[in-house]
């Protein structure tokens, strides 16, 4: 590997951007594509569908032998809410590969005890979050049912493009939800984005079982091409 | 975490910059039960000091040994390790998988 690509592969991951290196294993001839330029790239198909799936692999292509070495940022997952669920949410998640961080500014909720081992920020929102680098490879769930806390956390949410946005509550507390967020200034495609009630449906009713509707949900936004996603929802 | 190359990558530019030979060795098909998926990698310096890992530690020992070929000649080589090869059986990848390693030198 040339050290050029090298030193670019570096600080394309240093930034949390996708990239994926692609090699002729015959010849050892190297380019790196940057997630940016998937578009204009003749791999373009090939290069999306490895990057959905975070999989490295090799392809047959103008009758070259190409190796795709995938190198995507480290999914997020950062949950509003110290709740019960998030007890069972924030070891699930980070079992499935995923670096968790837990907010909630009521220290009796955010507590060590309750979480174990688990990164804790026991701030309000506006002070937790930002520090927190939350980006497109961020999922980001609310569950505190307090207003005053999911709100300001689903407005960063939206500001920061997270490729997944859940939030607890009926569809008759979404709806008040959207009414709210809406004179704060949310858009309705940022309102439609937002996964509620949050999970997918498979009768969950043990703060666990929620865990697990959850983190299905997110691995089915994480994973499925486009039109699927559509027919999984 | 466990499962990211960060380090390895990481260390491949470090050494490189520190003037040493490097070389990077990657996963790149795996059939069977292979016990590293494609695209683990593993970075050897000319001291023989490496991190990461190709196997689950069976086939690295002749890795890093053909890597240092690599870091000498400068060209890239494909090894194969598996069941059905007897030097592979040696060298130990007893799980069943056969992998195929790309060798390359850094710079």
């Amino acid at each position: 590997m040339k050290l050029e690509i090298l030193h670019e592969l570096n600080a394309e991951r240093a930034a949390r951007q996708p990239a994926i290196l692609v090699t002729d294993t015959e010849s050892g001839e190297q380019r790196l594509v940057k997630a940016r330029d998937f578009a204009r790239d003749p791999l373009r198909a090939e290069l999306d569908k490895q990057l959905r799936m975070g999989k490295s692999a090799s392809v047959e292509a103008g009758g070259k032998k190409l190796f795709l070495n995938v190198y995507a940022p480290t999914a997020k997952l950062v949950i509003v809410g110290a709740v019960h669920i998030s007890q069972a949410l924030a070891p699930l998640a980070r079992s499935l590969g995923y670096d968790v961080t837990v907010v909630d500014p009521r220290t009796a909720f955010a507590s060590p005890e309750r979480f174990p081992d688990i990164p804790l920020v026991a701030e309000w929102p506006d002070t937790a979050l930002p520090p927190l680098n939350v980006d497109a490879y961020t999922a980001f769930v609310a569950v505190t049912h307090d207003p005053k806390i999911d709100d300001p956390a689903l407005l960063h949410a939206f500001e920061r493009n997270c490729f997944y946005i859940g939030a607890l509550g009926s569809r008759k507390t979404h709806a008040k939800r959207g009414d709210r967020l809406r004179t704060q200034g949310a858009r309705e495609s940022d309102i439609a984005r937002i996964h509620a009630p949050i999970g997918l449906a498979i009768g969950a009713v043990s703060p666990s079982e929620i865990a697990v509707s959850i983190m299905a949900e997110i691995t089915a936004v994480l994973r499925l091409p486009p039109k699927e996603k559509e027919e999984a929802a | 975490m466990l499962d990211r190359d960060e380090d390895i990558l990481k260390a491949a530019e470090d050494w490189q910059k520190a003037g040493h030979g490097v070389a990077l060795a990657t996963v790149v098909e795996t059939w069977g039960s292979a016990p590293r998926p494609a695209g683990s990698s593993l970075v050897i310096n000319d001291e023989g000091t490496f991190l990461g890992s190709v196997s689950g530690g069976c086939v690295e020992g002749a890795v890093v040994t053909e890597a240092m070929d690599v870091i000498q000649s400068g060209k890239p080589r494909m090894l194969e390790f598996g069941v059905a090869d007897e030097t592979a059986w040696n060298v130990g990848l007893s799980c069943g998988g056969t992998i195929r390693v790309f060798v390359e030198k850094v710079g």
